[in-house]
């Protein structure tokens, strides 16, 4: 199981803005390791956001999003105390989903 | 046989019901493959190539769209990239990199109410162009940034 998300939701004006940073290796399938065998592709393929039970950004992801990755948005209709939630799932069918309480400004 | 034929009629049904309910607005393409993973489009290796995968015939050049990136990134590895688009009706926002091996990043989907903005960072092979693709009301837009890698960030 991956490292939790860490997700930072704070008010900015009328918006929530977001920043997440996503703990995962982002495999490319392209590097060799030390004995030259080629490290097989693993990365996230599909990230979802919601809130308030609806979707406020999804994405696909293909192999050449960092290690690590890191997504800044913002978005319209959240309340400070209300949750964002974010999951992704990769191409090993792992998944993860994490949860942030949206802050004041 | 007879048990056979059972699950053919009712498959048949089935996929006639998913048509069906497609046809009546119940599912919107983009909500049915939200899960989906375009891997026509993940795997091509050209601009155009990709454009194509992701359902543009064309696109044109927009300077209402701002890619904010560092001109050398000196660790193609980390390259943080924000893209904003002024375009009305941004539904869509992708990043392609010119010459990585796979030429799709990211493909980001701005429901309405998200603003048109992402920032990520990704990974560079090589020196590159980077394009910066909106689909806006249906059509395809795109801007283009140049940058420079002192080291690659694939391979290595």
């Amino acid at each position: 199981m991956a490292d939790p998300m860490r997700i930072r939701a704070n008010m900015a004006g009328d918006k929530v803005e977001v920043r997440v940073l996503m703990s995962h290796e982002m495999e490319t399938g392209q590097r060799k390791d030390a004995k030259g065998a080629l490290v097989p592709a693993h990365f996230i393929q599909n990230v979802t956001v919601t809130h308030a039970g609806k979707t406020v950004l999804s994405a696909q992801w293909g192999t050449s999003i960092s290690k690590n990755p890191f997504m800044h948005f913002r978005f319209k209709g959240g309340k400070p105390g209300e949750k964002v939630i974010i999951g992704w799932v990769d191409n090993r069918g792992e998944r993860r989903t994490d949860e942030a309480v949206i802050g004041g400004g | 046989m007879e048990s056979k034929r059972r699950d053919i009629l009712k498959a048949g049904s089935g996929a006639g019901m998913l048509a069906l309910a497609a046809a009546a607005g119940l599912l919107k393409p983009r909500e049915a493959f939200a899960q989906q993973w375009n891997k026509a489009a993940f795997e091509s290796k050209s601009v155009a190539a990709t454009l194509k995968a992701l359902g543009g015939s064309g696109s044109t050049e927009s300077a209402q769209i701002q890619i904010t990136a560092p001109d050398i990134a000196e660790n193609g590895a980390v390259v943080p990239i924000t893209i904003e688009s002024g375009i009305p009706k941004t539904q869509a926002i992708a990043i392609l990199i010119e010459k990585n091996p796979n030429t799709l990043s990211a493909d980001f989907d701005i429901p309405e109410g998200t603003d048109p903005f992402i920032t990520t960072r990704v990974k560079m092979a090589e020196t590159s162009n980077i394009y910066a693709v909106v689909m806006a009301d249906g059509k395809y837009f795109h801007t283009v940034k140049e940058i420079k890698v002192t080291l690659g960030g694939c391979g290595g």
